[in-house]
């Protein structure tokens, strides 16, 4: 690839970015009243997709061969228990986050 | 008077938020400059890329892309592929991205899925402006983001010297947190219904459909979720 390939190269990958971004809103631009239905997907689907989002975080798991995720399970377990129990954003995470660095680094 | 109050008022909820989004950002950041620079990039790159992109995997795409032959569409279906998701969010966004004036702009360029969770589910008080709040999350997001790829651009072959094997826990852990606060703060039954089954949904798809595909096939199958049960289950959200 040539230099100003290259640019148009990212260019591209920038501005397809933005448009999805943006798109939604130039859609329904908030003079306009949107449909019901697009409000209804306002208020259900942020949950869904934070629970998609979630599992995303754990897309690399290797389940199938050692360890087979329990690293994972553990760490998952320690930080939903413990901010369930507390509720302190920080702690739950930072537990969670050394729990699971010591079963890496240990196994 | 009262303008600058407010968007610091705002600010001082949104900084203690970002702590765990910036450790996390910086990891990764700092993982991409290294992988940038060791095909060859010079150290500009990664915080180029990080400014203009702005959305964490398609940057890694990049530099795929950028190391093979010119394929404009090929960059531009990949881009939408990757990157698709955003149009969900702007659609969950749309009720809460408005009337913001100069600080539209800048909140909408950085959504990304973490700018996106945390201003879709925190609970503010009454009294914090959420357009700033709104607006702080996400300027935040992008400047960890940039100074991050900057620090992988010029030191990441430094972070080789430490064991910082499953450091990367902190955004599964963010987003577990993130997810059991809108759970337990959701106003009513239907949207912790919503949460569980999107979780469901996305594990299944992640089974059947593997690790690159899932995440658009899953919104796909969440927006037909949400037609069926609003069409037919005339379920209604207040």
């Amino acid at each position: 690839m040539t230099e100003l390939q290259m640019v148009i190269t990212v260019a591209i990958v920038a501005l397809t970015t933005i448009f999805t971004r943006i798109i939604s809103f130039l859609i329904f631009p908030p003079g306009k009243q949107a449909p019901p239905f697009i409000l209804f997907i306002g208020k259900a689907l942020p949950a869904s997709v934070m629970g998609m989002l979630m599992v995303y975080t754990f897309k690399d798991t290797v389940v199938l061969s050692y360890p087979y995720g329990i690293p994972e399970i553990v760490a998952f377990l320690v930080t939903a228990l413990l901010h369930l129990w507390k509720r302190k954003m920080l702690i739950s995470i930072a537990a969670g986050t050394i729990t699971y660095m010591l079963i890496v680094q240990n196994i | 008077m009262e303008q600058p109050h407010k968007g610091r008022h705002a600010f001082s909820y949104a900084l203690p938020i970002m702590i765990p989004m910036g450790i996390s950002f910086f990891f990764i950041g700092l993982g991409f400059g290294l992988y940038a620079t060791s095909q060859g990039f010079p150290w500009w790159v990664p915080p180029v890329l990080g400014i203009v992109i702005f959305a964490g995997s398609m940057e890694f795409v990049t530099i795929g892309l950028l190391m093979g032959g010119f394929d404009p569409l090929t960059a531009l279906m990949l881009t939408l592929f990757v990157n698709g998701r955003h149009i969900f969010y702007g659609l969950s966004m749309l009720t809460k991205y408005v009337n913001m004036g100069w600080k539209w702009f800048p909140t909408v360029f950085w959504m990304c899925d973490e700018s996106f969770a945390i201003n879709a589910t925190t609970k503010l008080p009454d009294n914090v402006d959420e357009k700033w709040f709104y607006f702080h999350i996400s300027w935040l997001n992008g400047l960890f983001w940039t100074v991050s790829t900057f620090a992988g651009g010029l030191f990441g072959n430094l972070l080789s010297d430490f064991d910082l094997r499953g450091v990367g826990f902190v955004l599964p852990g963010l987003f577990i947190v993130i997810f059991i606060e809108m759970l337990l703060n959701a106003k009513n039954k239907k949207i912790r219904i919503f949460g569980i089954s999107g979780m469901v949904l996305a594990l299944v798809m992640l089974i059947l459909f593997g690790k690159q595909a899932f995440m658009l096939i899953s919104m796909i199958s969440m927006l037909a979720m949400c037609y069926v049960a609003y069409k037919w289950g005339g379920v209604r959200i207040d």
